[in-house]
Formats: structure tokens, C-alpha cells, sequence
């Protein structure tokens, strides 16, 4: 197993009696890309600024190396930042925004010469290294602001939703451009965002978190497919919850009438209240009842191009979203009652 | 209609200066308008009067002075307004941002007693503090403006690219902060070097600065030579805020036009 860069061992922030980050151990490891994924308030960036040092942890340790960082300043920890806001000095040139880490480091004039080059370089920024910042378009700004942060080789780059402010096209060049260059570098990356599209494309492992604590921390497919608590269900792929009574090792309840089969890991225990979970996309329309299928009523249709978006209530009054691609195996309206094909290995059992 | 007004308004605002100007150049002793000639006499009179001299040396030295203090005072006060977790920050913050209501005899006056109980009556310090205290609100409400323009993120970049403290401040809090700055220097020399009441009280003949003088001048003498004075004072003035707008830009930051 590759070794720990940066842990977190039983990390607490509180803001004035608001607990930010709870009792959080993490590891990161080495050269891996990790999210950290949540909705605002989750506790996703203060754990970014405990790791980066611009605030300390009100209990626990924070290690870069093995070696605890705890109480060491920001500018000692050697890490590289990149803001959401960009964060570019606006009184320097993109070069000396670059040059900014290697001049803190007293690095040779010809070096800094020849590594912000290549830092420009790799950002494909070469040529602009005059202009000011406010010269330039926002993606250009956020990859010198890349490269500023690369440039001085830190230990682990530190991403605080850095494609939050791009507009949705340039966000997705600049969201495999990211990868490619994290690729290259084989840096170690901590990367904070609400997105989860952003985290399941980018990612080898995501920590999804849920005030102030780590909910689930796993690979995308782990997460996406086998989440761990019905947070992380309902917060990655938009699941639909559906409540029920186990009545068999395979059979869930969820009225007398209707039963559903879903084919979990381990045996169901009978009796038990259980809650189960299915994708959207997972849901399809039948033409006429069979095994596997629910009777449901359609409540809401939202057209979204590639797919559309059908609300329906099943009979026990339980609601199930399911994303219908075109086009429609029948067409759909409100009021209409139509057959939903559930299948058994798309259910996932919640904890 | 509202042309005519505001014409009326801005003559009204500025007869006085141009009173003085066009007295300035009057060849006869007598403070008199309209004038009956034309001459440079009391340009020549004003500035070789020795009292003149000595007083504006006094005023370069008092300014000069006074901002010295006030400028890093009151960039640490701005500084702290905004970031320091201060107790009663309203109250810090009315105390640092308003000029003084006392009026200038008061305040004389306080700076007067103060001076004496500490055996320092008419000493150049007290009338540098007094001119530190006039100018210090100034300085911190021009600084502060840019300190609140400051975003948080670039210090703490600078922090994380490997720059100290000191560091951060240097390259990236105090260059952000020029404009701040420029505004409050050219407040302060503008304030200091026009104070007139509380300077009166602590300084004396050997000390005293240009406004005073020009004032026992006009207790004594009733001449042009002091329209002749006021008129290089108040081209002086002009001068310093025509050349810091021209190479600043700064009229964006303080007079609003452009």
C-alpha cells in the first residue's frame, strides 16, 4: 500500500461554537488525486485550510510526511494552494505571479527564469508572462494560478474548487487538463468541490463528507455504486429512497401489496426496517406489468434533452425518480399510470 | 436655471480666493478692491521677510514630521480596525475615523496643559503630536478604504507560496495598499501644513508655522504682503494635488471625476 503524505488524526475545528470539521482522521496517499466532496457547509474546505495551515486544528494532529505540521505555519509547510478566486496578485506580471514561491526561496535569477518558463509551459501560457493578471480570461488566470502553485515542486497540491468560477464548457477543458497536468506531475491532490460530476471524473478516491465528518470514503465507483450511508445515496446520483420491511433474505415489503426483489450482498434479516436506494437511470418503463415491476402513477415530467426526468408515486404513496431516454417507449403525461421496471440488482441496501 | 445657480454658487465658493489673488498684485500698501496697478512688490516682500522664512522652514519640518508618525500609525490602526479582533470595535473605529469634534480652541488649548505639566510647553514635539492627532483620522479612513478592498485570499496565497509574515506584507499587503496610502499622505500634508488654531496655542515665535506667522503678520501689518503669501500658499496647494493627480490617477480615489 503506498505511504501517507498527509494525514489527519482525530482533527477538530471549531468556529465559535460551530464544530467545522468533526473528529476527522483521513490519509492521504502518495500521488493520489483525493476529493473532498460535499454540499456548502459541509466542512470540505476548513479541512483544506487545517491541511494548508491557514487554521489550526482546536484538537488533533495534522502529518505531512510522518512528520506532525501541527502549529507550523502556512508559509512553512511547502505546499502548493490554488484559490477559487484565483488569488493572483494584481500588482504582478503573470511571470512574477509565478516566479512568486521560487523568489520566496531565493532560487537563482536563470533558475527562475528556466522553471517559470516551464511552468508557463505546461499550463500553455508561454508568451504571457508580461501581462497582468486582469489581462487575461478566467481560465487563463486559473492555470497560472496552477502553475504558480507547481511551480516550486511542493509536496501536495491543494485544489479549493478551483473550476467553481469557470463558466460550464471551459469548466470541463480545464477539468481534464487538470487531470492530465496532476497526471504529468504525479503530484499528491486534495481537491474540495460540491460537484460531484467534477469529483467522479477526477478522482481515485473520494472522501464525501456531511458535516464536519467523513460519510464514505472510497473510490468513485465504491461511492457511486455502494454508498455507505443514505447521505451519500441521496448526495451522489440523485437516488430515490424507498422505506420497506424485509420479508425475506431477497424480498422487501413496502406495503402489504407491494413487494419488491432485490438482490443484495448478504441476506436480508426478516423483519428488519430497511431502506433502499435506486438510481434514476437505473429505473426503466415497461410496457406491460411483469416480474420486477411496480404500477406507479406519473406526477412530473422535466425534459432535459438527452433524457427526461419522470417523477412517479407507487401505489404505497412512495415516490421514484427515473431518467427515460428518447426516445419514450410510450408517451408520457401526467396522471398517466405506467409500469416501472425495478430490478433486482440495482437496489442498494443502506447500513 | 440650475446652471445660472450653481455658476452663482461656485462664484460666490471662490470671490474670497480671488480677491486675495487679485490684491496680491496691487502696487499700493492699502488692502484695497479693485486694484489700482499692477506689481510684484509684496511677492518680493513676502519672501524675503524673515519670520516667513523661518516659519516655512518650520512647516516643512512640522509636516514632514507629522506624517512620519501618522502615515505607519495609522496604516497599523487601519490594519487593525479590519483585522484585529478588537473590543469595542465601533468605538475604535469612531475614535480612529472622525476628525475631531473639539473645536481647535479645546483642542489647543488640551495640547496647551498637556505640554506644560510636562515641561515640554512650546517644545517642537508637542506641536508635532498636536499635528499627528490633527492628521491621524485622515490617514486611517483613506488606508482603511483600501484595507477593506484587500482580499484575504492573496495574503494567504503569498503565505502558502512560502512568504513570512513580513514578507507577505511587504510584496503583496503594502503594494495593494498604495492608493490608500498616496490619499492619506496628501491629506495629511494638506492638513498639517493648513492647521492654524491648535498650532497657535503650541508654538511660539521660534517655532511657529506658517499659518501663525501670516496671522501675527496680519495683527501687526495690514499690507498685500499677505495676499501675496496666501496666493503662493494656495498655488503651492494646488500645485501638490495637480502633480498627485497627474502621476497617481488619483482623482478616481478622492475627487470622483474622470
Amino acid at each position: 500500500m503506498a505511504k501517507a503524505v498527509v494525514e489527519l488524526r482525530t482533527c477538530t475545528r471549531d468556529f465559535g461554537g460551530v464544530r467545522a470539521v468533526d473528529a476527522m482522521d483521513l490519509a492521504i496517499l502518495e500521488g493520489e488525486f483525493l476529493s473532498l466532496l460535499g454540499p456548502s457547509g459541509c466542512g470540505k474546505t476548513t479541512t483544506l485550510n487545517l491541511i494548508a495551515g491557514f487554521v489550526e486544528p482546536t484538537a488533533g494532529r495534522i502529518l505531512i510526511d510522518g512528520e506532525d505540521v501541527t502549529g507550523l505555519p502556512a508559509h512553512r509547510r511547502g505546499l502548493g494552494v490554488v484559490f477559487q478566486s484565483y488569488a493572483l496578485f494584481p500588482h504582478l506580471s503573470v511571470f512574477e505571479n509565478v516566479a512568486f514561491g521560487l523568489r520566496e526561496r531565493r532560487v537563482p535569477a536563470a533558475e527562475i527564469e528556466r522553471r517559470v518558463a516551464e511552468a508557463l509551459a505546461l499550463v500553455r501560457l508561454d508568451r504571457l508572462g508580461r501581462q497582468k493578471p486582469a489581462e487575461l480570461s478566467g481560465g487563463m488566470q486559473q492555470r497560472v494560478a496552477l502553475a504558480r502553485a507547481l511551480v516550486y515542486r511542493p509536496r501536495v497540491l491543494l485544489l479549493d474548487e478551483p473550476l467553481a468560477a469557470l463558466d460550464k464548457k471551459l469548466r470541463e477543458e480545464m477539468r481534464d487538463e487538470l487531470r492530465a497536468i496532476q497526471r504529468s506531475v504525479g503530484i499528491t491532490t486534495v481537491f474540495v468541490t460540491h460537484d460531484q460530476a467534477e469529483a467522479l471524473g477526477l478522482s481515485d478516491r473520494i472522501a464525501v463528507m456531511s458535516r464536519g465528518r467523513i460519510e464514505q470514503l472510497g473510490t468513485p465507483r465504491d461511492v457511486y455504486e455502494r454508498p455507505a450511508t443514505r447521505f451519500v445515496a441521496d448526495f451522489i446520483g440523485a437516488s430515490t429512497i424507498l422505506r420497506g420491511r424485509a420479508i425475506g433474505a431477497d424480498l422487501v415489503a413496502l406495503s402489504p401489496g407491494l413487494t419488491i426483489k432485490v438482490s443484495a450482498v448478504g441476506a436480508l434479516a426478516m423483519g428488519r426496517d430497511v431502506e433502499l436506494a435506486i438510481r434514476p437511470e437505473r429505473v426503466h418503463l415497461a410496457a406491460a406489468p411483469g416480474t420486477g415491476t411496480a404500477a406507479a402513477r406519473i406526477e412530473g415530467i422535466v425534459y432535459q434533452g438527452a433524457l427526461t426526468e419522470v417523477t412517479a408515486r407507487l401505489g404505497d404513496g412512495q415516490q421514484v425518480r427515473a431518467f427515460v431516454t428518447e426516445p419514450a417507449p410510450l408517451p408520457l403525461a401526467p396522471g398517466q399510470t405506467v409500469h416501472l421496471s425495478l430490478p433486482a440488482d440495482a437496489f442498494m441496501v443502506l447500513a | 436655471m440650475l446652471k445660472a445657480a450653481v455658476t452663482a454658487l461656485v462664484a460666490f465658493m471662490t470671490l474670497p480666493t480671488v480677491v486675495v489673488i487679485v490684491v496680491s498684485f496691487n502696487p499700493t500698501a492699502i488692502l484695497s478692491f479693485p486694484p489700482s496697478g499692477f506689481s510684484f512688490r509684496w511677492y518680493e516682500n513676502a519672501l524675503t521677510y524673515p519670520q516667513f522664512q523661518r516659519a516655512a522652514l518650520n512647516s516643512l519640518w512640522v509636516t514632514l514630521g507629522a506624517v512620519a508618525v501618522a502615515l505607519p500609525v495609522g496604516t497599523a490602526a487601519a490594519l487593525a480596525l479590519e483585522r484585529g479582533k478588537l473590543r469595542l470595535p465601533t468605538l475604535w473605529a469612531t475614535l480612529l475615523l472622525s476628525p475631531l469634534v473639539v473645536p481647535g480652541v479645546a483642542a489647543g488649548l488640551g495640547f496647551l496643559i498637556l505640554a506644560a505639566s510636562l515641561g515640554m510647553i512650546r517644545s517642537r514635539a508637542v506641536l508635532i503630536a498636536a499635528h499627528v492627532a490633527l492628521v491621524l483620522p485622515f490617514v486611517v479612513r483613506s488606508v482603511w478604504v483600501s484595507v477593506r478592498n484587500l482580499d484575504a485570499a492573496l495574503e494567504r496565497a503569498a503565505a502558502s507560496l512560502g512568504a513570512t509574515p513580513w514578507r507577505v506584507f511587504r510584496r503583496v499587503t503594502l503594494p495593494l495598499l498604495r492608493p490608500g496610502l498616496f490619499a492619506a499622505l496628501l491629506f495629511a500634508v494638506v492638513v498639517s501644513v493648513n492647521e492654524f488654531v491648535v498650532s497657535l496655542f503650541v508654538s511660539n515665535r521660534v517655532t511657529e508655522i506658517l499659518p501663525v506667522a501670516m496671522y501675527s503678520y496680519v495683527v501687526n501689518y495690514t499690507d498685500p504682503t499677505i495676499a501675496a503669501m496666501s496666493t503662493l500658499f494656495i498655488t503651492a496647494t494646488f500645485a501638490v494635488i495637480w502633480l498627485a493627480d497627474r502621476f497617481t490617477g488619483l482623482g478616481r480615489v478622492f475627487l470622483h471625476h474622470r
